[in-house]
């Protein structure tokens, strides 16, 4: 299962390798943070608020207190006093931010907004006390439909004087005024998308061990990057960084919910110091889904303006997102790249976007897998019902569109500098796997039995791997240990996606070791080097990056030992196999075993200036500020026009993320994220009624894809290679982005007969019948 | 609270502890037995993540008290592998066709699957759909669990892996 290279040693990029993390996995041997316990741990349960908003007048904690068992019942007067600084790195110290209270202070703002907090000797006594609190509430009105917050009299926050959070804008939409005047076709909708989530399978956890004499803190976090989670804790308590130590093991999926430290978590830092004990929270579903966050919640008003013959003159989105009363983090630079992606792959002379984000009195927003991705949903969304407008196929709508190769690199209307992409060539992929005139003429002789078959396609370039901030670096320790084995040491923050293996595989072929001889150490800050974590699909091109320049440190030093002690030239040397032998004769060289003993342990028989040990750490800067990553989805579907249920018959995916490093994860991590996009369209729905309640607090409303829905996903892969390391594109998120509008699009396209244009998801059976019903009508 | 002793055979050894009449069966096998690989989804009976086999069959550990489940033989995901650490073959088969990524949900397919099989080691595609459907994972997309089931059962018919 490896890839044999040009001198015949191992390559081990490139190859279907199995996981260094399944054996633990597969066999109930993992460690997640609910698997730790210490001696004396306590636990820690919320008191939720079951109002939307209202005013907090008093909280009668001595019922709790004086159950046995119980240890402490803080409110927000014992814990948010103790606040030194909240902020998070992404955002930085004066960012504009959100007040964020641990615990509500005075006025709730959600239903699921933590009041108080109980500490007791187990969970399910927690639970009890928990019940036992009571708060009287003074119920306000709520700002809950966020389409209307910004003329809404009631504020979310009263301080931030209005519930627009903050706008952007690119060019203003007067600018294009003229082209959309003077165009033979112009195409406008709006388009709503209702809340979904990423709905990792364990939710947030957290143990806070806090030795008072030391003043250090161990805290085992499911998180997407520790260094994030010690940062805030160091910041949120005053203490020095290098006394809190954060051990993330395994996390049960985070898909961007686990990213950033949020107000729960960080009452939790902060009661640990007050209590006798280790203290851990682990998160129950129903607080995974009413409190841990919302995301995709957002509409937009989006133009098009063709020429005749279909090509795009310019484009135009005017875009409003529900952000709830916490967000988590400000979300508005994040809205700004909605707008500025919102052309696409595609060749748009013109663009302009505005972006506006609104506080509401429900969960706030966090990020999820691709949290632009609306810009890909409106889009592709509006190209289908332009060429049913226009009467253009819309295969050969977005063929006269798509860039091309040789127009590369190309800059869009709003400044994104597109480079090494190939959407042409994943679009054409793509309709070939599938037998685009095949299908239609199936689909033709379908609708003549009275059968609704459905074809929909998306095409998206995303940012993979930011060039910016906190993200821009990644670091990386090698040390080759005195017995010749490796242990590579990194940031990590892997929640599923197989960091680990990957650190494995590119450390073996950059030392040129065996992949048995590697292991790795990753999630735990005493002994990485800082790192931002898996966020913005980053980890591959990153983590090969620190690799990279760490390793060939190394080599250099191995290279330069090996050619002392076999007599020969520093640039004779080859290394292979585990194994520093001189070119063209291979039977003369040295294991890296014995090379490592002499480096550690005779250190004087090592060549001048070459110091003892076999160890290096070093840091990568991002060769590119860009990584673009481009692919096209293309699904087919069968609608039941009776029932209103939909049937996924076909799921294609091509995508260029660059050359593979494992082809299984590039294909697991696309897999994930389509089955998440799925969900989104036709099943998920975070829902609250139209008083601020939540509706969907249970697997039993919140309904997520099962075995039985999923089509089998087939992929097809285009290698462009980025400018960075290895030629490597972060694969995370592009899943969750391209799958939406192509099943959209197959069912408008099922439903097309019946003259419907779809604008809103979610696509339940429901929904469905009501378009159809309401086209007859 | 009332408490009650109860004795329950796990992967093979005697468990016996005194427990409240509420303890999940779940609650019992991570925390009383210090076995942690059981993991907990949704504590409602739909994630499947809970799953073990009590008297082989496989049961949601978050929906059975311990004390229902005293005298019966439990089997969790630590005591689906060999004792010397070799992968059962549903085991060996997530981990060849990826079937894992996070793998919070893991111990609880690999127990369902287990059970499914030997009562039926022949099913159809549709068969394993449905008999996987009680099982959330939200990582994988199912795709390399498909995989793996099928790995499973066409060895049993003497086909290669694909
Ligand atoms: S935890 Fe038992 S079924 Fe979800
Ligand atoms: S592998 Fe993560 S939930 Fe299934």
């Amino acid at each position: 299962m490896t890839v044999p290279t040009a001198e015949g040693s191992t390559r081990y990029a490139g190859a279907r390798i199995n996981r260094v993390e399944d054996a633990r996995l597969l066999s109930g041997r993992g460690t997640f943070v609910d698997d730790v316990s210490l001696p004396g741990m306590l636990h820690a349960c919320f008191v939720r608020s079951p109002l939307p908003r209202a005013t907090i007048r008093s909280i009668d904690t001595k019922a709790a207190l004086a159950m046995p068992g119980v240890h402490a019942v803080f409110t927000a007067a014992d814990l948010n006093p103790d606040v030194n600084e909240q902020w998070h790195t992404s955002v930085g110290p004066e960012g504009p931010e959100t007040p964020r209270p641990p615990l509500a202070e005075g006025e709730v703002r959600f239903v699921g907004d933590a009041v108080a907090l109980v500490v007791a000797e187990s969970r399910y006594l927690a639970e009890d006390a928990v019940d036992l609190v009571e708060v009287d509430y003074d119920p306000l009105p709520a700002v809950v439909d966020y389409t209307t917050a910004e003329q809404a009299a009631t504020l979310v926050h009263e301080s931030h004087g209005s519930n627009l959070i903050g706008q952007m804008s690119g060019l203003p939409a007067s600018a294009l005024q003229e082209v959309f005047d003077s165009a033979a076709h112009v195409v406008g909708e709006t388009i709503y998308q209702q809340a979904y989530v990423p709905v990792p399978m364990e939710g947030r956890a957290l143990a806070v061990d806090y030795s008072a004499p030391t003043g250090e803190l161990t805290i085992y976090s499911a998180t997407q990057a520790p260094h994030e989670v010690r940062l805030f804790c160091s910041r949120l308590l005053g203490v020095p960084e290098q006394k809190v130590r954060v051990i993330a093991r395994d996390t049960g999926g985070g898909f961007g919910q686990k990213i950033m430290v949020q107000r729960d978590e960080m009452c939790i830092m902060l009661a640990a110091r007050k209590v006798p004990g280790p203290l851990k929270w682990i998160e129950d579903r129903r607080e995974n889904l009413i409190a841990a966050g919302q995301s995709r919640h957002e509409h937009a008003a989006v133009k098009m303006a063709f020429d005749a013959e279909g090509t795009i003159q310019a484009a135009q989105i005017d875009f409003v997102s529900d952000c709830g009363a916490y967000p988590t983090p400000w979300p508005v630079s994040t809205s700004s790249v909605v707008g500025a992606l919102f052309p696409g792959p595609y060749r748009v002379p013109r663009a302009s976007f505005t972006t506006k984000t609104m506080y509401t009195n429900t969960v706030g927003r966090t990020a999820y897998r691709g949290p632009w991705q609306f810009e890909t949903l409106a889009r592709e969304m509006l190209l289908d019902i332009a060429a049913r407008q226009m009467g253009i196929d819309p295969m050969e709508l977005r063929r006269r569109n798509l860039l091309r190769r040789d127009e590369l690199p190309y800059t869009n209307a709003n400044g994104m500098p597109f480079d090494h992409i190939s959407p042409m060539e994943t679009f054409e992929q793509a309709l070939d796997m599938l037998d685009y005139p095949a299908f239609r003429k199936e689909q033709a002789e379908a609708r003549a039995a009275g059968r609704y078959l459905g074809v929909g396609i998306s095409n998206y370039v995303e940012p993979s791997s930011p060039g910016f901030g906190y993200y821009a670096t990644e670091a990386a320790t090698i040390r080759v240990e005195p017995s010749g084995k490796v242990n590579v040491y990194i940031a990590g923050g892997s929640t599923g996606n197989s960091i680990e293996t990957t650190v494995v595989q590119l450390a073996a072929d950059a030392l040129g070791v065996d992949i048995e001889d590697v292991a790795t150490i990753q999630g735990d800050t005493a002994v990485t080097g800082f790192g931002a974590g898996a966020a913005g699909s980053r980890s591959a091109s990153m983590t090969a990056g620190a690799i990279r320049e760490t390793a060939a440190i190394l080599r250099e030093r191995i290279k330069a030992i090996a050619a002392h002690k076999l007599e020969a030239a520093p640039e004779d040397i080859e290394l292979g196999n585990s194994r520093a032998s001189v070119r063209g004769t291979p039977t003369i060289g040295m294991s890296l075993g014995e090379l490592a003993r002499a480096a550690y342990f005779d250190p004087y028989s090592l060549p001048p200036g070459v110091p003892a040990g076999l160890e290096a750490s070093a840091r990568y800067t991002a060769d590119t500020r860009f990584v673009w990553v481009n692919a096209t989805h293309l699904c087919t579907c069968e609608v039941d026009v009776a029932t209103g249920a939909v049937k996924l018959l076909r799921f294609i995916v091509s995508e260029d993320c660059g050359p593979m490093i494992n082809p299984n994860v590039v294909e697991g991590q696309i897999a994930g994220g389509v089955v998440q996009g799925i969900g989104g369209v036709l099943y998920e729905h975070l829902a609250y009624d139209e008083d601020g309640n939540p509706i969907t607090t249970t697997f039993m409303d919140y309904l997520l894809p099962t075995a039985t829905e999923v089509p089998v996903i087939e992929y097809g892969h285009i290698e462009t290679p980025s400018p960075g390391p290895g030629g490597y594109k972060g694969v995370g998120e592009g899943g969750a982005i391209g799958a939406p509008p192509a099943v959209v699009n197959a069912v408008a396209d099922a439903l097309a007969p019946f003259g419907v244009t779809v604008t809103r998801l979610p696509l339940g059976p429901t929904q469905i019948h009501a378009l159809i019903a309401g086209n007859r009508g | 609270m009332g408490e009650t002793t109860v004795n329950v055979t796990v992967n093979g050894r005697s468990c016996e502890a005194v427990v409240e009449a509420r303890l999940t069966l779940a609650d019992f096998l991570r925390e009383t037995c210090h076995l942690t690989g059981t993991h907990l989804g949704c504590e409602h009976g739909v994630c499947g993540a809970c799953t073990v086999l009590v008297d082989g069959a496989a049961v949601r550990s978050c929906l059975m008290f311990a004390v229902q489940a005293g005298g019966t033989e439990v089997t969790t995901i630590e005591g689906i592998a060999a004792p010397d650490g070799e992968l059962s073959t549903v085991q060996a088969a997530f981990r060849d066709c990826h079937g894992l990524q996070c793998g919070y949900c893991t111990p609880g397919f690999i127990v369902s699957v287990t059970a499914f099989l030997e009562d039926n080691p022949s099913p159809t595609d549709q068969e394993i759909r449905e008999a996987l459907s009680g099982n959330l994972c939200r990582c994988t997309g199912y795709q390399g669990i498909l995989n793996a089931v099928h790995q499973v059962t066409g060895a049993a018919r003497g086909e290669e892996p694909a």
